[in-house]
């Protein structure tokens, strides 16, 4: 039959019906009966059906089972719950639910169930839990209302208070009806996961019931034994009610614990045991159990015995012939991985694991098994590991290479511990999957090659070479061009790759590439102006060129006119100092990690957020070349963001630059004019310039960028300051202090921000400063009083000025008084105005730094402490602290490279004060000492006290 | 076997049996409630065809309710369903 035939006999069969409905004599039970049932029909064929609800609803309160049923099931498969008839619908499931009569009840229960809507849930919610408890009600209504109380709960939680039944339900776990016990455990389950508390007892009935089932003969159970298993469906969902609950505690119910190990541990057992059965049935049902004992296992984490065993009988499977049981021990292998009992045990399993990535036929199971891998990778198996998914991704589904990519990026930076490693696997995934490798990947690599300085030459060799390849991924022109126009002097003296070589390397693939990547390479070039000053005349021809000059894209027309009249205009000087070398970019969470994240989980969207912000500075900080202020300003992390938060504008390079500095705070072209005049002007207020008051993001944001900051907290943050000019400096329910302030010199401007977190006014709104008397001959402050009247969800600000008369040791109070509704708050906090804001940096030689290291050699003029690192000892973090603190950091000054080295004069209205400090980790001891040596006693005890807090 | 959920499903000649399940579910358990749904429609019908379910699709809708309620299992004895079923028949 056509599809056409089909419509034309269903709507002669459907007007036929109607006319039967609207016909004048009324019809008996049988016949609406037999037309709604033929509705219902061509509805599950597939068509629509907007009459007959009526006559349903009518078939509800027929006496006779099938008419009813008839009734129910139409209302159940096609009511929408806004319909009028609701009402109608409820009645008659009220009254069936009266009835006594079970069948009836039966169907009644099963409706609500299937419906589940708000309005049944209002009608029923209180109806239900009656039923549920009744002593006298039958098993199989309890079964339903067990469920049907579930189902109106998951619709509308509020509306079904968990009311005194709560324990009469728990203590359904020992009816003698498994059914009606397979039932509560759903219920219990579900409702234990919003209320633990009162559902707590459920644990040992939970335990015993289970523990009555795994030991009883197969036989026992009669009616539940299935394939010889007995309960199977009932044992996996009391385990998953116990995945609520932590661990029964070993001191308060040891029997209770002790009871459910020797469950886990029979489960374990029988896993061991001949089949009873050859029935694929038999070994499903009983793994379904057993892997959803290993879940509870790795859900307790406590057991090192279990999770051992858990783990070598997952090992087994690991090889069986199902493919479904490769597959999900591959899953829970997983799980077992990261915990710190089995993690050892699943590593013995790599070979297998490996050779199910080679083998597997199937391509789910692969995916498994490349998410164990790596589950289990830790820096004793990375490099294999990593080599062997590298070899799989030339193979791969091209639907998981992404994520394989962002894996094996991931494996790569944590567990590298030679960098040159790092840099060839990465450098190899992009020529085996270059278009799978995101932007984050890229960034990334040459983050980290930026930040360490003992892998630049390898980097730059490396790609050199790989470049040379005839036909290359884009990327890697990327990749390379970026590390070439930085690094490329450290290759420079072979021959081989002489500036020019190198030059004309990429220069080759410069008409293959997108606009971006063209972009790149227009600034290596011009950055290889100022590395190789020979081959100057050959870069401006290039950039000279029609193509360039007059190219269609307003990106790459700006930068080779903006690139030309730098390279002409600008004395080496200058283009040394604009072009200089990148400074190290602030350690945060890696990027690759958010983009997995976000690959990963749909829950996850906070982390989402945050990968989002993240990827906004590599993209400014990037591609483009830095100016040179960017290495001498005290906080690189704030600036390279660009988000307002910019610290105090340093004397910036001749105004010939401006125009290209300005380019790297707006990210697009023609925002500014190229090399406009007066567009350093631009520059500098863009610098100190802050973001319109009322905007609250100045508050909340430079605390959510920073990983080495804590989170939004409610006590004071002072030490977190020291090395910081930003941030939330208070928060309670209703107040949020945050700070804003820039110092140069011995002056300082301090902005707060008074955020009001409620709805509510805040009347008398008045916060002073209070300095000490010994304080005010050191400080002075000046400040304008705020209004007194913050709004609810405002904020106001106030603007400190600051100037250091002579160095001081105590901090300044803030305190703040205020009215809140009818009462009177007051809040004092340290405000975060430390000796060392007041630094400046000075760069010198290693020579120079000795010389006066040994000026200053008196012993009050020196101070040493010695301490325990409270952080973990990360030298990126380190150099950020150190810079932020406000000292330049000294390269290569110390023989130690481990050690970190730093000079800084503090200025004062009085005096000036040059500091010297050296910082010398020990790894192994997890110690520091730092040493501090100034021309003033006090000083040297001030700063070293304040540093030795931040590590 | 995929997506945000996950479906669990078994093929028994020309019918695809299919049931959508949370992706932390126990996918073992689920795959074996299917053929004992499968069983019992079998025992119902006497050898179960294509042709019996969509012709007693109201009585499938029955059994599916007295085994899976409210997205959960309910009851898991062959036996129990069975008598349950054959006392609503006998009402017809």
């Amino acid at each position: 039959k056509s599809k056409e035939a089909e419509i034309k006999r269903i709507n002669k069969e459907l007007a036929n019906i109607r006319s039967k409905f609207k016909g004048d004599k009324a019809l008996d039970g049988y016949s609406k009966k037999k037309y709604v049932c033929k509705l219902l029909f061509i509805f599950l064929l597939g068509h629509d059906i907007d009459f007959g609800h009526m006559e349903a609803v009518n078939l509800l309160s027929s006496n006779r089972y099938t008419e009813k049923q008839i009734g129910y099931l139409f209302i159940s498969v096609l009511v929408n719950s806004n319909s009028e008839l609701i009402r109608l619908i409820n009645n008659a499931i009220k009254n069936d639910l009266a009835s006594r009569n079970p069948t009836f009840m039966g169907l009644a229960l099963h409706c609500i169930a299937n419906v589940g809507s708000r309005e049944m849930a209002e009608a029923f919610a209180g109806e239900i839990p009656k039923i549920l408890v009744a002593g006298d009600t039958m098993d199989s209504a309890k079964q339903s209302a067990a469920l049907c109380l579930l189902r109106l709960y998951r619709t509308s939680p509020h509306l079904v208070p968990t009311g005194d039944w709560a324990s009469r339900v728990v203590h359904l776990l020992n009816d003698q009806h498994l059914g009606v016990v397979t039932a509560a455990t759903s219920l219990i389950t579900t409702l234990a996961q919003k209320n633990p508390e009162e559902f707590k007892t459920s644990v040992s009935l939970a335990v015993s019931r289970l523990s009555r089932i795994v030991t009883s003969a197969s036989t026992d159970l009669q009616d539940y034994t299935y394939y010889f298993v007995p309960a199977p469906w009932l044992s996996v969902k009391l385990l998953r009610l116990l995945q609520c609950y932590p661990p029964p505690g070993e001191e308060i119910r040891p029997a209770v614990r002790g009871r459910l190990t020797e469950c886990l541990e029979t489960i374990l057992n029988k896993a061991q045991e001949p089949p009873k059965s050859k029935k694929v049935q038999h070994s499903n049902a009983k793994n379904a159990v057993l892997f959803e004992a290993i879940s509870l296992i790795i859900h307790h984490d406590s057991e090192p015995n279990l999770l051992v065993r858990a783990c070598n009988q997952l090992g087994q499977f690991l090889q069986h012939r199902e493919t479904n049981l490769r597959y999900l021990a591959l899953e829970s292998m997983c799980a077992l991985a990261s915990s710190e009992f089995s993690h050892e045990a699943v590593k013995t399993h790599i070979e297998t694991v490996i050779a199910a990535l080679k083998t597997e036929r199937d391509v789910s199971v692969r995916q498994r098994a490349v998410d164990l891998l790596y589950a289990m990778c830790d820096r004793s198996n990375a490099q294999q590991i990593v080599a062997e998914m590298l070899s799989y991704l030339e193979t791969a589904d091209y639907s998981i290479r992404e994520e394989i990519v962002l894996k094996v990026a991931i494996l790569a930076e944590k567990y590298a511990v030679d960098y040159t490693w790092y840099v060839d696997t990465i450098l190899n995934l992009i020529r085996i999957a270059g278009d799978y490798v995101s932007e984050e990947v890229w960034y990334r690599v040459i983050q980290i090659v930026i930040n360490r300085d003992d892998v630049q030459g390898y980097a730059a060799k490396t790609v050199f070479e790989s470049l040379q390849a005839p036909a290359c991924h884009e990327n890697l022109v990327k990749v390379g061009g970026y590390i070439l126009g930085e690094f490329g002097n450290l290759i420079a003296g072979d021959p081989r790759s002489s500036p020019l070589v190198q030059f004309n390397l990429l220069h080759s693939k410069f008409h293959l590439c997108s606009v971006p990547t063209r972009a790149l390479l227009l600034s290596t070039y011009i950055k290889f102006v100022n590395l190789f000053p020979e081959v100057k005349p050959t870069i401006q021809d290039v950039l000279r060129s029609d193509s360039q000059l007059r190219n269609a894209d307003a990106e790459l027309q700006q930068r080779a006119v903006e690139y030309l009249r730098l390279s002409t205009v600008a004395s080496t000087d200058i283009l040394a100092t604009v072009l200089e070398e990148m400074p190290p970019f602030p350690e945060r969470e890696s990027s690759i990690l958010a983009k997995l994240k976000k690959k990963k989980g749909p829950g996850t969207v906070m982390g989402l957020e945050e990968g989002k912000r993240e990827r906004g500075p590599d993209i400014n900080g990037g591609p483009e070349p830095a100016p040179a202020s960017a290495t001498s300003t005290p906080s690189p992390s704030a600036d390279l963001l660009g988000l307002g938060a910019v610290p105090p504008a340093p004397a910036g390079p001749p105004p010939s630059s401006g125009g290209l500095l300005v380019d790297v705070f707006s990210d697009s072209p023609s925002a500014v004019a190229p090399l406009a005049p007066g567009s350093e002007d631009n520059f500098a207020r863009q610098g100190p310039c802050l973001p319109p008051t009322p905007d609250p993001g100045p508050v909340s944001i430079p605390c959510s960028e920073q990983n080495l900051g804590p989170p939004v907290q409610c006590k004071v943050t002072l030490p977190w300051f020291v090395c910081k000019n930003n941030g939330v400096l208070f928060e309670n329910q209703l107040l949020q202090i945050g700070l804003k302030s820039e110092f140069r010199q011995n002056l300082g401007r301090m902005f707060i921000f008074y955020g009001n977190k409620t709805s509510t006014q805040f009347l008398n709104f008045t916060p002073t400063l209070i300095c000490s008397d010994d304080l005010q001959t050191h400080l002075s402050l000046q400040t304008k009083p705020v209004d007194p009247t913050v709004d609810g969800g405002a904020q106001v600000q106030q603007v400190v000025n600051i100037e250091c008369v002579s160095d001081f040791t105590e901090a300044p109070v803030l305190n703040i008084q205020f009215r809140y509704g009818g009462t009177f708050q007051n809040v004092s906090v340290k405000l975060p105005i430390t000796l060392n804001k007041f630094f400046q940096p000075t760069e010198m030689a290693s020579q120079d730094f000795f010389q006066r290291w040994k000026q200053l050699s008196s012993p009050q003029q020196e101070v040493q402490n010695i301490f325990k690192a409270k952080h973990p000892m990360d030298t990126e973090i380190t150099k950020a602290k150190i810079i932020g603190f406000g000292s330049a950091l000294l390269e290569e000054v110390d023989p130690n490279p481990a050690n970190f080295v730093g000079a800084g004069i503090i200025h004062t209205r009085t005096t000036q004060i040059g500091c010297l400090l050296r910082l010398e980790p020990n790894l192994q001891a997890q110690m520091y000492r730092l040493t501090l040596r100034t021309s003033k006693e006090t000083v040297s005890q001030r700063l070293c006290a304040l540093l030795s807090e931040q590590f | 076997q995929f997506r945000n959920f996950k479906i669990i499903y078994r093929r028994y000649a020309g019918l695809y049996f299919c049931i959508c399940v949370d992706v932390n579910d126990n996918n073992l358990a689920y795959l074996e409630a299917i053929h004992n749904f499968v069983e019992v429609l079998n025992e119902y019908f006497h050898n179960v065809c294509e042709l019996d379910l969509v012709f007693n699709f109201y009585k499938v809708y029955t059994v599916v309710d007295e085994m899976f309620l409210a997205g959960e299992i309910r009851e898991t004895s062959q036996t129990k369903v069975l008598k349950q079923l054959l006392m609503l028949q006998s009402l017809e």
